[in-house]
This record gives structure tokens, C-alpha cells and sequence, in this order.
């Protein structure tokens, strides 16, 4: 009771004989994200080090030359084949994330703006995919565009077509269709969180002064809610440049990307300083690009006012 | 003679809002349950009741925001069934001000001009008009998130009078605001109301405000419409206990019909005796009983050896002190429950004691007859 009415907490008290740098909140605040800290540090710092450490220097058969070099760099960017799947790799991931976001934000306004009371049912049903592996859900993407998958004895039935289209499966759109739909989900729930704030009552104050649905959404629910999109973009931006199982499975020989490259290096290859320094190249540029999307829909959003 | 100044102030008698038999259902719950009101041009006029009364829902059915289950709303005239929110002649000052945060005070106010496309410099001399009403001339600038609780008030208002309504409808705008900022903006927003000339409809629970800057009041209970009338009408003539109750305090006293004309009632209560009072518009009978009302203050102690006309005679039972005012309990004989008395604090009532016995005086013009 005294306690409480000192209004500080009681482990103040049971430490008050320690030293004061262990009762600072900052050193209490660090003792607490140490675990996670300690953790990240040894399996994300580390591995990143090693990498950059490796992109300066050279594979010499069986060992690895130590002197440092900008050789590997030289090569990963000036090569055509590795710009190439770099572009490739880029425009892909940049797709897929604009085709996501557009498809996942009318779901994402509808859970919000329409849901009612079933809101979180219709977040359970959208997660239900995940309930199967990520590969299963490619391998299923691979039975609907086959040569004899779904969608083309469907559209021969139909007398679309009369034979089967080979323009569906193995190839950069493949990668394009299926990326965008495994990664759907993570698109609608940032969205769907940015959009449950949006206060509703701003909706109506534009509504009141004059505002039909359309304008209100473009002048206020959009603007606001631009940081869900923004967050969504990058969620599904940054892993998808960097992604190899999908095109393995459904890109064929046109749709394979960066990705690809740098596990051949570090696989059968066995470059690995030549697959160190096309990893840092791609986080560079893909840093570069999720930096420059923030910045075009911030700017976007100034244009809606 | 200066509270005439309200009732006198000239009104155009042209009407401005008809709600007709206007009821909203929620299932088997009625919001509203067949309200009728006829608000006229020009005028500041509340809808007050405790939280849950409708008024708010009425005043939502006004902007567009809520459509009656039956029953009609016209604005200047024009019916409004099927006319959606955004092409009403009426502009609201929501609760939480609803300011875009992502916007600046200008492009707040100026929100709503955008899709007039008025000339650039019409635009310009319109926000910066409606912002020297507010008094916020020069803080055009600043960002949404950047203003205290009064500032955003004011830019709701700036933003909704820009629009020119023809009906400005306030919900609740002062609840948000801290006691003298409140005061304040009362005094503001009436002087702006009579600037401006524009019809006022405000919702509000707080009795206080209602009184100070309407014209005109309904109070509201339950979904329906007990009482409309002028701020003092309501004050000294409430049509019952209900309304009685809620804009201040009010001593209720017991009390048995003998006599019922056209204009007056005689009244026997046992703690003021045989009382001849008019007989209120609403008054409808119920059998034989009636309740006396009295307020606080229109009981005055006697003291020492003075004497009035009409007077009670009782002993002190409880005292408050509120500082300009105290507040003694008195009970009389006779009287199930003892009376209020609010005194000012000039003569000494701070310092009656407990338990002294003493005397109040009464004009028979403020005991208000009320049906049981």
C-alpha cells in the first residue's frame, strides 16, 4: 500500500542497496532485450559480416585468398548475366508488391470498412493458406498454369484456345502470378491494421463537407492509410528480390533470378566470394529501392491533398 | 430588465428545419420516438438531455448521417429523405473536432472549397475569413497535431462556417474542453452564432450551456421531446419533474388539486399551505395529486426579525459551503423530504450554525405546478 503510494515500483526497493548504474532504465531496458539481442547478433550480425568479409576476397580452388579485392564486385555488376537477373530480379519483386498491394487493399477496406462483426472470421480465412508449406502452394500454382494444368484445359473446354498455351508456366509472369499470391496475406494485414485506425468520423467530416465516397476515400481514408501500403510494399518488396524457391520451381530458364545465381556460387560453383559479393550488391540496391518507394508514396500522399 | 434583451432579440419567424413524427428504431429500441420540432432561421437552438436521450441521433438524422425509421426532415423547405450527407445545406462540428490529421490548419478549413473550385484568390480570402472569425488568423500554417484542445475547436468551427450552411449543427463542441476554456467558448460561440446569423443546432447534456447560449431549448428524455421553450421559460417553467430536475435543483413538494381553471390551479401542500399558481400550458391532470416545485434560490433566509408574506419556518439540518454560495438543508414540518436553499455568502449564511431554527421567504410567482 505504501508502496504504490510512493508510486514506484516494489523491485526498486528490493535493489535499493545495488549499484545505481544496475537500477538505470537503460541498463533494466538492455538486460531484458539481451536474449533476443544476443541471439540476433550471433545468427543475423555474424553471418552478415562473414559475407561482406568473403565478398573481398578470392576463391583459390579448395582455399580461400585473403587478400583483399574489389575483383568480385567488378564482376557482379559488370557482367551481363548478372545484371541481367539483378533487373530481372528487381522488376519481378517490384510487380509483385504493386500487384499485391492493389489486390490486397480492396480485401484489407472491406474487412475494415464492411467486416462488422465478423471481422476477425474473415482474418482467419485469410489465413487459411498458410495452413499448407509454401512449396505445396507453388507446386499447386504449377498444376493450374501447366501445359495440361487448369487453366489451360479449362480455357480448351471453353474453345478459347485450341491447344495449350506454354505461355503460362515457366517463365518471369509465372513467378509474377504466384509470388503475388503467397504473399497476399502479408499485404492485407498491414493494410487492414492501418485502416482499422483511421478514425471514421474523418470519413464523415469529409462526407459533411461535401465529399462523395470516392473523393473522401482519395482525400482521407487513402492518405491516411499510407503507411499500411507503405509497410506492405516493403514486406513484400525486400524478401521477393531476394527469393529462389519460387523461381526454381515455376520461373524455368527466363524466370530465374538473383537469387539462383547466388546459391549456384555458393553451391555447385563454389565461388563463394563471387556469391558474397552478388548478395551484398542485391541487399544494397534492394536497400536502395525500398528507400525510394517510401519516398514515391510519401510523395504521392502530399499529391492527394 | 437585462434578461429581456434574449426574448426580445429580433427573429425572423421563417422556419429553418421541420422534423415531422420523425421516429429511429433500433430493433425493438427507439432511439427516437416520434419527435416533432420546427427550429426557425437564425436561431441557436439545443437539443439537451442526459446521454442516450436521441439527441444526438437526431441531430445525425439532420446532417445525413442517420435516416428516420418514419417520419420527415426539411431543411429550409426541401425535404431531405434521400438526400445523402455530402449535398445537405448543413455543415456539423463533430465531438472529437474530426481535424485531418494529415492536413494543415489551412488545408482543414479549406477542405471543403476545394470542390467548389472557387478562383484561387476567393479560396484564399475565404479560409483566411473564416479563420479571423475563429480568432486564428496567422496559425494557417500550422499542422493538425500541433494545436491544443481550443485551437482544434476552433478550426472544426472555421472549417464547417466556411462552407457557409445554411444550419451549422455542433455536437457536443465544448464536452472536450477544460471548465474556463469552456465558458469562454459558450461566450464565443454565441457571439459568432448572432455574427454570423447562421442557424445553430447544438447538442448538448450540459444544462448550463444550453441556458447560456440558446434561444431556443428542447429537452429531450427517452427518446422523446418533454419541453421546448426559451432558456427562462424552461428555467422557471419546467412541464415536469423530469425536466425540472435536470437543469439544476428543484424542491419538490407534494401537493393536492382543489381548484382547476383555464389559467390557474389552487393547490394544497402541507409545508406551504393553500397556493394559487398558473396553471402551465402542459399541465394535464392525473387524478388529484400535483407536485410543487420550488429552486433553491428562490427561497431566501429571513433574518433576525424581518418578515415576508409568504414564509416556511424550519430548522437547519446540513450546510455547504460553496465558496460565493452556501447550500443549507432545511427541514420543515411537515414536508417528507427537507428542502434546498441555496443564499449568497453577504449576509452570513456561511455561518448559520446546524440545528438553529430559521425562516425563508418566498415569492408564491416562483412554486411551479407540475402533474404527477
Amino acid at each position: 500500500m505504501t508502496v504504490a503510494a510512493e508510486g514506484s515500483p516494489p523491485f526498486r526497493l528490493a535493489g535499493s542497496r545495488r549499484s545505481p548504474l544496475l537500477q538505470s532504465e537503460a541498463v533494466q531496458g538492455f538486460a531484458l532485450i539481451s536474449p533476443t539481442f544476443v541471439y540476433a547478433l550471433i545468427l543475423l550480425v555474424l553471418p552478415i559480416l562473414v559475407v561482406i568479409a568473403h565478398s573481398f576476397w578470392t576463391q583459390n580452388y579448395l582455399t580461400i585468398d585473403h587478400t583483399f579485392t574489389l575483383e568480385n564486385y567488378r564482376i557482379a555488376l559488370t557482367e551481363p548475366i548478372y545484371r541481367d537477373l539483378l533487373w530481372r530480379s528487381l522488376y519481378i519483386s517490384l510487380t509483385v508488391s504493386l500487384l499485391t498491394v492493389a489486390l490486397a487493399y480492396p480485401i484489407a477496406y472491406f474487412i475494415s470498412f464492411h467486416g462488422g462483426r465478423h471481422k476477425s472470421l474473415w482474418l482467419f480465412l485469410i489465413t487459411i493458406p498458410f495452413w499448407t508449406s509454401y512449396l505445396l502452394r507453388v507446386m499447386s500454382w504449377k498444376v493450374i498454369l501447366g501445359y495440361n494444368g487448369v487453366l489451360n484445359s479449362g480455357l480448351m473446354g471453353l474453345g478459347v484456345i485450341d491447344e495449350p498455351s506454354t505461355a503460362l508456366l515457366y517463365n518471369s509472369s509465372a513467378v509474377i502470378i504466384t509470388l503475388t499470391h503467397a504473399w497476399a496475406t502479408f499485404a492485407i494485414l498491414p493494410i487492414f491494421v492501418s485502416l482499422e485506425k483511421v478514425d471514421r468520423t474523418l470519413v464523415e467530416a469529409a462526407t459533411d463537407l461535401g465529399d462523395g465516397p470516392l473523393r473522401s476515400f482519395l482525400r482521407v481514408t487513402l492518405p491516411l492509410s499510407a503507411p499500411g501500403v507503405i509497410s506492405a510494399a516493403l514486406i513484400v518488396m525486400i524478401p521477393t528480390v531476394g527469393d529462389y524457391v519460387t523461381p526454381k520451381l515455376v520461373g524455368g530458364k527466363d524466370g530465374v533470378m538473383i537469387a539462383n545465381a547466388i546459391q549456384a556460387q555458393f553451391g555447385k560453383a563454389s565461388n563463394w566470394p563471387l556469391g558474397a559479393a552478388l548478395s551484398v550488391t542485391t541487399m544494397i540496391i534492394v536497400s536502395l529501392m525500398a528507400g525510394a518507394t517510401v519516398l514515391v508514396i510519401r510523395a504521392l500522399q502530399r499529391l492527394a491533398r | 430588465m437585462l434578461e429581456r434583451v434574449q426574448s426580445e432579440r429580433v427573429q425572423a419567424d421563417r422556419t429553418m428545419i421541420e422534423i415531422r413524427d420523425v421516429t429511429r428504431s433500433y430493433g425493438s429500441f427507439k432511439a427516437l420516438d416520434n419527435a416533432s420540432l420546427s427550429i426557425r432561421e437564425g436561431e441557436f437552438f439545443s437539443l439537451l438531455g442526459p446521454s442516450g436521450c436521441g439527441k444526438t441521433t437526431l441531430l445525425r438524422m439532420i446532417a445525413g448521417f442517420d435516416t428516420p425509421t418514419s417520419g420527415s426532415i426539411a431543411v429550409d423547405g426541401q425535404p431531405m429523405d434521400g438526400i445523402p450527407a455530402n449535398r445537405r445545406p448543413t455543415n456539423m462540428v463533430f465531438q472529437s473536432y474530426a481535424i485531418f490529421p494529415h492536413l494543415n490548419v489551412e488545408q482543414n478549413v479549406a477542405y471543403g472549397l476545394k470542390r467548389l473550385k472557387l478562383e484561387a484568390g476567393e479560396e484564399k480570402r475565404r479560409v483566411e475569413e473564416a479563420l479571423a472569425q475563429v480568432s486564428l488568423t496567422g496559425l494557417g500554417k500550422r499542422r493538425a497535431t500541433e494545436l491544443s484542445g481550443g485551437q482544434r475547436q476552433r478550426v472544426a468551427l472555421a472549417r464547417a462556417l466556411v462552407m457557409r450552411p445554411k444550419v451549422l449543427l455542433l455536437d457536443e463542441p465544448l464536452s472536450a474542453l477544460d471548465k474556463k476554456l469552456r465558458e469562454q467558448m459558450q461566450v464565443e460561440l454565441r457571439r459568432l452564432q448572432q455574427a454570423v446569423g447562421i442557424t445553430f443546432v447544438l447538442v448538448t447534456h450540459d444544462q448550463y450551456e444550453a441556458l447560456a447560449m440558446s434561444d431556443r431549448i428542447a429537452v429531450m428524455f427517452g427518446g422523446r421531446i418533454a419541453q421546448v421553450a426559451s432558456p427562462k421559460e424552461i428555467y422557471q417553467r419546467p412541464v415536469n419533474r423530469q425536466v425540472a430536475d435536470f437543469l439544476g435543483g428543484m424542491n419538490f413538494v407534494k401537493a393536492e388539486i382543489v381548484e382547476e381553471n383555464g389559467a390557474s390551479l389552487v393547490l394544497d401542500t402541507l409545508g406551504f399551505g393553500r397556493v394559487r399558481t398558473d396553471k402551465p400550458k402542459a399541465f394535464v391532470r392525473n387524478g388529484g395529486a400535483a407536485t410543487l416545485g420550488i429552486r433553491p434560490e428562490r427561497l431566501r433566509v429571513l433574518w433576525d426579525n424581518a418578515t415576508a408574506k409568504f414564509e416556511v419556518a424550519g430548522k437547519v439540518v446540513e450546510r455547504h459551503y460553496f465558496g460565493e454560495i452556501t447550500h443549507l438543508i432545511v427541514e420543515i414540518p411537515g414536508l417528507e423530504k427537507p428542502l434546498s436553499v441555496t443564499e449568497t455568502n453577504d449576509f452570513g449564511a456561511d455561518d448559520i450554525p446546524v440545528g438553529a431554527p430559521i425562516r425563508l421567504a418566498y415569492d408564491p410567482e416562483a412554486l411551479v405546478a407540475m402533474a404527477d
